[in-house]
């Protein structure tokens, strides 16, 4: 299987993508130019976190509008797994692939800690496999993490099973204590309503190796692989 | 020759004294041009010259068989074995910090990082070590707030991560915050790049920003007294997105052929980067102004040539290698501009179009600077502040043991740096095996293979105030101790000079005294000094900071998957390793407890350090101790408590031995401190091991008590649960 992670002017994350794939999960991966056109080749794509252009106006704001984001597009349209971590859940939302903004952290202050979060759904290809309730283990680092989406939306996201990660104690307990940005609901992460387009706050790919903290991220990488081989397969 | 008038006022501006003009004006056998004049100014500030450290600067061991590149380059190098080097220096930008806090530290972040990938290695490590004033006085907050925002807001947006530090506060830096930052990078060693122009007719390139008016005399403002009051446009702006996409450029700039050199354009801008790079090639370079791309019409040679915009950077290239520099620059939509070329007259010549605005040779500025030896007087005050005797100070009663311990714990020097460390990015780059807080120092892996480097800065300037030479040693000792903790072998320093003004004789003799003893403690730890910065004339008012030679250091781990935090687990026995008796003089204690500084600070037998050290890392290499402490700031009890609250785990103590030893006084057992003294935590099985090891080093090691249950448990003194502890730890910074 082969990964791609697209690198946008300011992605820094874009490294620990690549060696989470190549050591963590020892699977091909290549990184993708901002300025292409295409995706061709790529089975599942990443997009990194850190500061696209800066973040100077708002977090991903610009980088929707790179040549790239068109190929993305029609990868997800055309049911590709895509996962956004941190400036790629911001990118995402901005592209108009997932629904709901983020906001500046409720305490206004950058946030880099390990936190919890609970599995909430295994319909997605990054998490097929994870038993939902499952709690992982995961590293953040962000500004401007406060995941908001209006009530009504909200229902919509829970009726449509669209919510894939929420903040939680270790035990997977829910509270304001254990959210880390004063995110709607708990919310650390999200999907499309198909379910391919996946995005979390929390960094999966800064956790694969026990030696620098923790290796749980693997899960939802690794989901993805057997998620991919069963597509191909069916 | 004639002279012209050159007023007080200008020279003032360029921060020369009269006679200095005159030996410009001697050395040129003519006076010097506007233009030549800004340089001279900038050039021979102690920022760039170091007309006043750099006869001392002479007495640090600087060799040794793992250093690659000893001080004068960008940045130290030394070997860490599979063909790598570790890059890396500390850097100033105090000045800057004390007039805008979040930009002067932002921006000092971005100096030191380019400093690291001008070396033609990738920045793995961020550290910083802060001194402020008190935080209850709300300038001092101010200052604390920005200087930690702009430091995560820079470091975060690059993506490196922020992993060890050091911030202490004393009144004496109210209104002359320290903001000293350190990068760590690594490079292969044949990619080591330098900034010495080589080839005549190579082109120079100026890549990365447009060069705008901000920053002008940023050099000689760095080397003024009362920053606040003389200069506010001074400060740059910092754009870490830029750097982003400057340190790639750079980087896959390397692999193009014909570079040959780089050099980053910090203080002083074009002139110090120009003349550096030709002064060390033994060459000329020629540029023309025109040629350089800005920000705003209507700027003046002089201008262009001292603005000190950040993000820049300044290629030597030769010219069949232009259009593949031109390709790496396009994709990162930077540009890059030929502004000139490098010569065979050994000038630095500036033109501005036709006119020729400067034309000297380039080691006028750098071999020529003048450097001054001044003799040193110790301050009668401070040496009765050392002289002055601590036994009137009321002992301490068991019962307060306790009660003293939180409060100690919630001092500003001690207590926790967790929501500032919070505010920095420490996991990015997916290398970080110890993060901050988890132990002396924080250890990084190197991908690929099996090691890892530990890194830590650190200096009490308590030390350094009571008595400069023993405190420069200390300052240096006291970090490699840090670096062993975490099982690393300590490498090599860098080191960043901060003191009051040099031409009074009492600031004179701190800094004389301490280099000398920072050198004395280098060559005994074998840890050579590869690189540093000097920052002179912090004073605010008419007080000086207290001095404080701020040491950052390396270390390696062979294994990295051996390195060790200070969490103390359930069930093993505490060993003290070193010094048993401690002092007051100089400590955090006296100064909490009583609000005094003063007395001797602890003594340092550098051979017993050394052994200390040694006994420690081979504990951990043969898996023998969990984990390690040093004892510092706040002494034994502070340090075997901030061990229980990293883990998570009581103790019960028995510290008899050592209050016997300490004349019985309970403030000398518990908080004074020593050097040379480390807390081990070992498999009770494993203690006699440990012992004999020690013993075979000669150094002494007591059974100082037992990880158990969720209080500290003291005999003779009381309990407290650790959660207590963590409480009053918690709580120091306030918001």
């Amino acid at each position: 299987m082969k990964f791609g992670v697209v690198v946008f002017p300011g992605s820094n994350g874009d490294h620990d993508a690549l060696k989470a794939v190549e050591l963590g999960l020892q699977e091909e991966v290549v990184p993708i130019w901002h300025k292409d056109t295409s995706v061709a080749g790529c089975d599942a794509l990443l997009i990194p976190g850190g500061f696209s252009y800066g973040d100077y106006l708002r977090a991903g704001a610009i980088a929707r509008f790179s040549p790239i984001v068109d190929a993305i597009t029609s990868f997800a349209n055309d049911g590709g797994p895509v996962l956004g971590i941190c400036n790629g859940f911001q990118v995402l939302t901005e592209a108009g692939l997932l629904p709901g903004a983020l906001l500046k952290n409720a305490g206004l202050s950058f946030s880099s800690t390990w936190v919890h979060v609970r599995t909430e759904t295994d319909r997605t290809p990054f998490t097929v496999g994870i038993d939902p309730g499952t709690v992982l283990r995961l590293p953040i680092a962000h500004g401007q993490g406060r995941y908001f989406i209006a009530p009504d939306d909200l229902a919509t996201l829970e009726a449509n099973d669209q919510i894939v990660f929420r903040y939680t104690d270790s035990k997977g307990h829910e509270d304001d204590a254990h959210n880390p940005n004063g995110s709607v609901a708990h919310i650390a992460g999200i999907c499309n309503q198909r379910g391919n387009v996946v995005a979390l706050m929390p960094h999966p790919e800064r956790a694969y190796d026990a030696l620098i903290g923790g290796d749980e991220g693997l899960q939802i990488l690794r989901a993805v692989v057997h998620a991919g081989l069963s597509a191909v397969s069916a | 020759m004639t002279k012209v008038t050159v007023t007080d006022e200008t020279l003032r501006e360029v921060a020369l004294t009269r006679a200095e003009y005159e030996q410009v004006v001697e050395l040129l056998g003519r006076q010097p041009s506007p233009v030549e004049l800004g340089m001279f100014g900038a050039m021979w500030s102690e920022h760039c010259g170091y007309k006043n450290s750099r006869p001392l600067l002479k007495h640090f061991p600087t060799t040794g068989p793992r250093v690659l590149q000893g001080p004068g380059e960008n940045a130290g190098a030394v070997d860490i074995g599979h063909g790598l080097a570790a890059v890396f220096k500390i850097e100033s930008h105090n000045h800057p910090s004390a007039v805008e806090p979040y930009e002067g530290a932002a921006t000092g972040v971005g100096g030191i990082v380019r400093d690291i990938f001008t070396m033609g290695a990738r920045p793995i490590a961020l550290l910083n070590s802060l001194r402020f004033g008190p935080l209850h006085i709300p300038r001092n907050r101010y200052l604390f707030n920005g200087v930690v925002g702009g430091i995560g807001g820079y470091g975060n947006c690059l993506g490196i991560p922020t992993v060890a530090g050091d911030i202490l506060f004393d009144e004496k830096y109210s209104g002359n915050p320290l903001v000293n930052a350190m990068c760590v990078g690594i490079v292969r060693h044949e990619q080591l790049m330098s900034a010495t122009a080589t080839g005549v007719g190579n082109l120079v390139v100026l890549v990365g920003a447009d060069t705008g008016r901000d920053g002008i005399h940023g050099a000689t403002f760095a080397s003024v007294e009362n920053p606040e009051e003389s200069h506010r446009g001074v400060v740059q702006v910092g754009n870490p997105f830029l750097e982003k996409l400057l340190l790639e450029a750079c980087l896959e700039a390397l692999d193009v052929n014909g570079v040959v050199a780089m050099q980053d354009l910090g203080a002083a801008g074009l002139t110090s980067s120009i003349v550096e790079c030709a002064s060390k090639g033994g060459l000329g370079i020629e540029i023309d102004v025109q040629q350089v791309a800005r920000r705003e019409r209507g700027m003046t040679a002089y201008e262009v040539m001292l603005s000190e915009s950040q993000e820049r950077m300044l290629i030597i290239v030769r010219e069949d290698g232009l259009p593949a520099l031109r390709d790496v620059f396009d994709r990162w939509d930077l540009h890059a501009d030929v502004i000139g070329r490098v010569t065979d007259d050994g000038h630095v010549r500036i033109l501005d179009g036709e006119t020729v605005e400067v034309d000297v040779p380039a080691t006028h500025f750098t071999d020529d600077c003048p450097t001054y030896i001044r003799h040193g007087v110790e301050s009668r005050k401070i040496i009765e502040a050392r002289e002055r005797s601590l036994d009137g100070f009321a002992a301490l009663d068991a019962d307060d043991v306790i009660p003293t311990l939180l409060s100690m714990l919630a001092s500003p020097n001690i207590c926790s740096r967790e929501s500032v460390v919070r505010t920095y990015d420490h996991t990015i780059m997916s290398n970080t095996v110890i993060e901050p807080l988890q132990g002396d120092a924080a250890v990084v892996r190197i991908k690929g293979t099996p090691s890892g480097l530990a890194v830590k800065t650190d200096c009490n300037p308590r030390y350094v105030y009571l008595d400069p030479f023993l405190g420069g040693q200390h300052a240096v000792a006291e970090v490699a101790r840090n670096i062993s903790c975490t099982g690393a072998t300590p490498l090599a320093l860098t080191n960043c000079l901060n003191f009051g003004s040099p031409e009074k004789p009492e600031g004179y003799f701190q800094l004389e005294q301490a280099i000398r003893g920072m050198a004395a403690a280098a060559a005994a730890l074998d840890t050579p000094v590869v690189s540093g910065n000097v920052s002179l004339y912090n004073e605010s008012g008419d007080e000086a900071i207290l001095p404080t030679p701020t040491v950052g250091m390396v270390g390696l781990l062979e294994d990295v998957s051996l390195a060790i935090g200070m969490a103390a687990p359930l069930g093993t026995t505490l060993l003290l390793l070193g010094e048993p008796v401690a002092t007051l003089g100089a400590s955090e204690y006296l100064a909490h407890i009583h609000d005094t500084v003063a007395g001797h600070p602890p003594k340092l037998d550098l051979a017993l350090e050394r052994n200390v050290q040694t006994v420690v890392r081979e504990g951990i290499a043969s898996g023998l101790v969990h984990a390690a402490h040093d004892t510092s700031e706040g002494g034994l009890l502070v340090a075997i408590a901030e061990m229980l609250i990293a883990g998570g785990q009581g103790a019960t103590l028995d510290l008899s031995e050592i209050e016997t030893r300490s004349a019985n006084r309970l403030d000398r057992a518990m908080f004074g401190e020593a050097a040379s003294r480390i807390v081990v935590a070992v498999d009770a099985e494993n203690v006699a091991q440990v012992q004999q090891r020690a013993n075979d080093s000669d150094v002494p090691v007591a059974v100082i008590g037992t990880v158990a249950g969720d209080s500290l448990r003291i005999a003779g003194c009381g309990n407290v649960p650790v959660v207590e502890l963590r409480i009053a730890w918690e709580s120091g910074l306030g918001s």
